[in-house]
């Protein structure tokens, strides 16, 4: 992050003397001097000016989507497989609208994004103007920070600001609302050499007294886990080795939640699978037995924890996170280190080393204890020769990409847990999912962003038939800009995920969540200019996905999956680590009355 | 539902840049996230370096209260968070303006108590008055408590606004 500020100052300094320019044009030279290659958007009448100023410029790449959600999707994929701000660029009032989840999704996730919004005109702003709405207003709650630029002069400014914002500490959305005098008002530009925050200044080297607090307690402890979090992909590639490296020094074992897959090789030995609702066996068992808890830049969120008063009870913890507000708030936690995640490990490791540490003997029988949970298989399932499981299909789909340079966006539901369970990822920024607000119709768009920044990659979105159908449109995207996404649907005629929550809490009532009237996803997939696949039967799903990696034109794939399969193993809500139902348990699962409240 | 027995109230002290939207911000992080406002009191305090100061007395669980604080560290506008119940020990001030109308011995006695309070009556008509008190809440309430039985009109409360004892800044 600091090497990015400081390339952005030598550009400023280059850029004397001072040139007068409209906003519209300040909005497009910011953006470059910022580094930015790619844009997502959708035009309207309060963007116009910036829309010209485009036109006539030859470097910047413009991504025109089919609805405003896709740009924010398309933009998170693009920046969580970059680590570079997504930029995104709409019209006022139903642009902006239109927005709003996406941003939502990136501030849960912390996806560095940049949001140019059109406004009416200062004069009109208040007045109910055609397209206006009040922007900052509505997107106050959904963003990191966000600004209504009144005056030219403020905009080069707030232009560098935002990216600052958006990039640095905690990342997450930041929005620009421009009125359209302003793009058209001249002013002078300066380059972003400026920026320091009067108010704003993450902390980002941690307490060296909390690091060496750290390392004894962990060489202490007799039953350590780690449990790292979205947190050390978002710190950049450093953090992950230095994960690896600390991992591998202490030999002991590590989860990680659905953010952070890929921070740590899922091949090597001392990896658990995912932790939370649906993880495996061995990780939630770890949790709730350990007597160490290390979570590194994670957040106690309650798909992970869940009933905190049962969350890992007889541990110690220890949390490392850059957002001093994530301390203590879902669990008490005994040793606080803030900070960024690559220079904390940095230093943890240091410190290990300086005070020559050895992890207590006492985890050989740790580890003898997770080898007996781990044979439980928790993952296991009972496969088919007639109907295709949805477990068999992502196994096939994970094979048939090894080796390939192979990026995997998600929609959310059940295909969304397997593949979390299944596919195996080794380096991280290569898993997009929505985990916070768990938005289906993330996982298509945000394939598109994901493939605009790596065009020789092999993206695919694991979809789910309902999911995939929420942002649809983004197809012609894909189309228009030669794409190749593989939009793989895990088709269940099922919202699957709730056909599961109605049968274990509801009786079985299956309420409006069958996929009714669904179309034709081959035929679908010819009328965008696309390719459509089928497969049925578990015996040509090798032949077909073959045939869906092999083309290079963005394909639907409908792959028919068995209706009723169940995504275990499976913590209901409202229960412990300890009470969780695995796929061949015999007992029907309890559910607490408070169980039923939460989501 | 029963009081949690362990809430507690605690006065805030926020130093924000006066920025549009700020105060927003600031109420927005209450509303969206639960956390109670009992008293509010905002003003810019410095015109040259643009900067405000926000007071605001909030309750909650000492848990609540520390995730307060946290999260209002956490805006961008946000210069300095100090909890004026624990960290600093304080001063807490708030002004009123009662009117009361009435005559006889009524009017007589609302004088009276005035006199005691030391409430300024800043504006007299044969049959009314308006009184500017300034104290801690709760000598404010009792004032208030005090006037209803004497013609008890209407109440503007300031707020609190709170600084923290010694010659060091907060
Ligand atoms: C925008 C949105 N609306 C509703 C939900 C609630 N929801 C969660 S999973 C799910 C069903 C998803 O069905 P599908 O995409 O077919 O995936 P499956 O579970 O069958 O794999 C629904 C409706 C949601 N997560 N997002
Ligand atoms: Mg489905």
């Amino acid at each position: 992050m600091d090497k990015k500020k400081s390339t952005a100052t030598a550009k400023a300094e280059k850029q004397e003397p001072a040139t007068e320019m409209t906003g519209a044009e300040m909005v497009i030279r910011a953006l470059k001097d910022q580094g930015v290659k790619h844009i997502f958007g959708y035009p309207g009448g309060a963007v116009l000016p910036i829309y010209d100023s485009l036109f006539q410029d030859n470097e910047l790449v413009h991504v025109l989507v089919r609805h405003e959600q896709g740009a924010v999707h398309a933009a998170e994929g693009y920046a969580r497989s970059t680590g570079k701000p997504g930029v995104v660029l709409v019209t006022s009032g139903p642009g902006a609208t239109n927005a709003v989840t996406g941003l939502t999704d990136a501030l849960m996730d912390s996806v560095p994004l940049v949001v140019i919004t059109g406004q009416v005109a200062t004069h009109l702003i208040g007045n109910d103007a055609f397209q206006e709405c009040d922007t900052v207003g509505i997107t106050r709650p959904c963003t990191k920070h966000n600004w209504l630029v009144r005056d030219v002069k403020d905009l080069p400014r707030v232009m560098h600001e935002a990216f600052h914002i958006a990039t640095t500490g905690r990342p997450g959305p930041v929005v620009v609302d421009i009125p359209k005098d302003v793009q058209f008002k001249k002013g002078v530009y300066n380059g972003s050499s400026a920026i320091r925050h009067r108010t704003y200044a993450p902390r980002l080297d941690p307490d060296p007294e909390a690091i060496r607090a750290a390392v004894r307690m962990m060489a202490a402890a007799k039953r350590p886990v780690f449990y790292s979090g979205g947190g050390i992909i978002n710190s950049g590639p450093e953090a992950s080795r230095l994960l690896r490296e600390l991992v591998r020094m202490t030999g002991f074992p590590i989860t990680s939640t659905l953010m952070g897959l890929g921070a740590f090789p899922a091949s090597d030995k001392q990896w658990l699978g995912p932790i939370g609702m649906h993880g495996t066996y061995e990780a939630n068992l770890c949790a709730n037995r350990c007597d160490l808890l290390i979570a590194l830049g994670s957040r106690f969120d309650d798909r992970v924890t869940g009933r905190v008063d049962a969350f890992s009870p007889g541990s110690k913890k220890i949390h490392l996170d850059i957002d001093p507000s994530q301390i203590n708030k879902n669990i008490r936690v005994d040793l606080p280190i803030i900070g960024d995640a690559a220079r904390a490990l940095r230093a943890m490791i240091d410190a290990w080393r300086e005070e020559k540490l050895v992890a207590d003997p006492g985890i050989a029988s740790w580890w003898v204890q997770i080898a007996q949970w781990r044979s439980k298989n928790s993952l296991s399932f009972k496969n088919s020769t007639t109907v295709i499981k949805p477990q068999y299909a992502i196994d096939r789909l994970y094979e048939a990409t090894k080796g390939k340079k192979t990026f995997v966006t998600t929609e959310v539901g059940q295909h969304q847990m397997w593949a979390m369970q299944r596919f195996k990822f080794e380096e991280p920024n290569h898993w997009m999912t929505s985990g916070g607000l768990g938005t289906m119709g993330y996982g298509l768009p945000a394939a598109v962003g994901v493939q605009m920044a790596h065009p020789d990659a092999l993206v695919i979105d694991i979809a789910g038939e309902a999911s995939v159908q929420m942002t649809m449109q983004e197809m012609s995207t894909a189309v228009q800009y030669d794409l190749p996404i593989k939009i793989f649907i895990l088709n269940n005629e099922y919202m699957g995920m709730v056909r599961q929550w109605q049968e274990l809490l509801h009786g079985g009532r299956y309420s409006h969540s069958y996929s009714e009237a669904l179309p034709d996803f081959v035929k679908l997939a010819e009328a965008y200019g696309a390719v459509g696949i089928r497969a049925t039967k578990p015996d040509e799903l090798d032949a077909k996905i073959a045939e869906m990696i092999a083309v290079k034109r963005p394909v639907l794939f409908d792959c028919r999956v068995d209706q009723k399969e169940n995504c275990y193993p499976m913590i209901p809500s409202g229960a412990a680590h300890d009470q969780m139902i695995l796929a061949d348990s015999e007992d029907e699962p309890e559910v607490s009355e408070e169980g039923k409240m939460m989501v | 539902m029963q009081k949690d027995p362990r809430i507690e109230t605690h006065t805030i002290v926020v130093a924000v840049d006066n920025e549009p939207g700020v105060l927003a911000r600031v109420i927005g992080l209450f509303a969206g996230r639960g956390y109670n406002i009992e008293s509010l009191t905002v003003a810019e305090t410095d015109r040259a370096a643009h900067t405000s100061r926000i007071t605001v007395v909030t309750s909650g669980t000492p848990a609540v209260i520390e995730q307060i604080k946290a999260q209002l560290g956490r805006l961008v506008p946000v210069h300095r968070v100090v909890d004026i119940t624990t960290e600093k020990p304080g001063i807490e001030r708030e002004m009123a303006l009662v009117k009361v109308a009435g005559t006889g011995e009524k009017r007589v006695e609302a004088m009276r108590v005035s006199q005691v309070f030391r409430a300024k009556a800043l504006d007299t008509s044969h049959t009314s008055f308006v009184f500017e008190i300034t104290g801690v809440p709760a000598k404010i309430d009792a004032f208030i408590e005090l006037m209803r039985p004497l013609g008890l009109v209407e109440v503007s409360r300031t707020g609190i606004a709170a600084i923290s004892r010694g010659p060091e800044p907060m």
